[in-house]
């Protein structure tokens, strides 16, 4: 490439090689990246290397944005701190009935399963990291979070606000992690009608206030305001979580497939705390672990009921209880 | 010809062409945004082509790539093309009518998206929208504007 060139672009007083030849050696160093990051994981040290690097731009970037929440935050009036905090107190009640309840539907559910073993809680662990970087687009809904490998942040791991999910994590650096949103247009996650338990999935659209849901026939009983929960299938979402409300159904009788709707309940656009958890593997609702999956999927019936609803008694412990397993889950959910 | 001692200016207005980029900003302004960081490029790779060569077209495109989150060496490839055109063709653009130059800019703009947009489809990512195209208009726009502020930068002439 370097040899066609003609007097026009070389430089006058000769200083290194020709831009024919620099251009082919950084376009080859750059299909060399693309070719390592796509194939193997190799690179993800470098990239996890550069996340580092890039941290601290991310939060002077941010810088600006986080000084207008700290100063309107720090200006806010006696009466508006009075009335947040009625209304967090009247939420704090709202919260503890619903987990009296809770407490009593879990204890019901334990017996109906016929657990004699305590339930274990869901949550294991829960880490709560702020947004510092905002990456909104109609081909990208990512967020930049404050937390990252230190922390214990792994890929994959699910990503809620105080309504419902926000998304996963997608790449994790030692400080910050990214997070992909469920409206980003190449995630998916399964999900669940609440009414009826009518399964299907729920696709990105690629705008924050809304999901798409593709895979729905014509005649499949769904109308708006159904809401949407977490199936709990695909390996990387708890079962149960809200995340949406249909709020469009369109219906065409040549159409085979109806076109559907709905709005995430989780504050996407808005959220500036988010909750990164940790579940529990020995409880039915967790996301079921690699080992689990590959069970369940291999010929030998080696677990008859699903791998979501394996006893959780302590004394037959999976071997997969530990947070490494869990981050090398497949990402099953966040590929359509 | 431009001396030596513009490199700290150059790499002061590509940063903050960077900042500009990946600036989080609200609603549909992110798609209106045009590609700074490319403008600031293909501008000093015209107008400073022995001080700013290749690698600021590569390492810039590189940290698009880290702080986009895209496929590393995408952006990298893309920009690196353009600054290769840019370079190769320089003494023929630098000399023109502003307006002739937003052409110019407006077909390496495309070309650019041209590139990511090929790349996206081949490693996976097939999924696109007729909105990715707006900034290269917008960027063609804004040339003269570009020429005006980045022209302020050149210390010796």
């Amino acid at each position: 490439m370097a040899g066609f060139g003609t007097s026009i672009g070389r430089p006058i007083y000769g200083r290194g090689p020709s831009p024919g030849l620099r251009f082919t050696v950084y376009a080859l160093l750059s299909l060399t990246l693309m070719n390592l990051d796509q194939r193997a994981h190799w690179s993800q040290r470098l990239r996890y290397g550069l996340e580092a690097v890039a941290y601290p731009v991310q939060v002077a970037v941010n810088s600006p944005l986080a000084a207008w929440h700290w100063l309107t935050d720090s200006f806010s009036t006696r009466g508006m701190l009075r009335i947040e905090n009625q209304r967090l107190h009247d939420q704090v009640l709202a919260l503890q009935l619903a987990q009296l309840r809770q407490q009593a539907l879990e204890q019901e559910n334990a017996q109906l399963r016929e657990l004699h073993a305590r339930m274990p809680p869901l949550v294991k662990k829960w880490i709560v990291a702020e947004v510092i970087g905002v990456d909104s687009g109609t081909l990208r809904q990512r967020l930049i979070i404050n937390r990252g490998a230190r922390e214990g942040v792994a890929v994959n791991q699910p990503v809620l606000d105080g309504a419902g999910i926000i998304g996963q994590v997608a790449h994790v650096g030692p400080w910050s992690a990214e997070v992909i949103l469920i409206t980003d247009p190449e995630h998916a996650i399964p999900v669940q009608v609440q009414r009826n338990g009518l399964r299907t999935i729920a696709v990105g659209s690629g705008n924050a206030e809304e999901l798409l849901l593709p895979y729905l026939a014509v005649n499949s009983d769904v109308r708006g305001g159904d809401v949407l929960l977490s199936s709990g299938l695909g390996g990387v979402f708890p079962a149960g979580y809200p995340v949406g409300r249909i709020s469009g159904v369109h219906r065409e009788s040549n159409q085979l497939l109806a076109q559907v709707r709905a709005e995430p309940t989780a504050h996407i656009d808005r959220a500036r705390e988010l909750l990164l958890v940790e579940f529990e593997p020995g409880n039915p609702a967790a996301p079921p672990t690699t080992e689990a999956l590959a069970a369940a999927a291999s010929p030998e019936p080696a677990a008859p009921a699903p791998a979501s609803a394996a006893p959780p008694d302590g004394s037959g412990a999976p071997a997969a209880r530990g947070g490494a397993a869990r981050a090398k889950r497949k990402d099953a959910a966040a590929k359509p | 010809m431009i001396s030596r001692e513009s490199l700290p200016a150059i790499l002061l207005t590509s940063t903050v062409a960077l900042v500009l980029n990946i600036l989080p900003l609200p609603g549909w302004l992110p798609v209106i945004r045009p590609a700074f960081l490319v403008l600031a490029v293909l501008y000093w790779s015209t107008m400073a082509p022995f001080v700013a060569g290749m690698a600021l077209g590569f390492f810039g495109g590189l940290a698009l790539d880290v702080f986009q989150g895209s496929l590393l060496g995408e952006h990298a490839l893309a920009l690196s093309f353009l600054t290769y055109l840019a370079l190769r063709l320089n003494l023929l653009t630098r000399a023109k009518p502003i307006f002739e130059q937003s052409l110019y800019v407006l077909v390496a703009l495309v070309a650019y998206e041209l590139l990511l947009w090929l790349i996206d489809g081949w490693t996976g990512h097939a999924l696109s929208s007729p909105l990715r195209w707006v900034h290269t208009v917008v960027g063609a726009l804004i040339w003269p504007l570009v020429v005006g502020v980045l022209g302020r930068f050149h210390t010796t002439r």
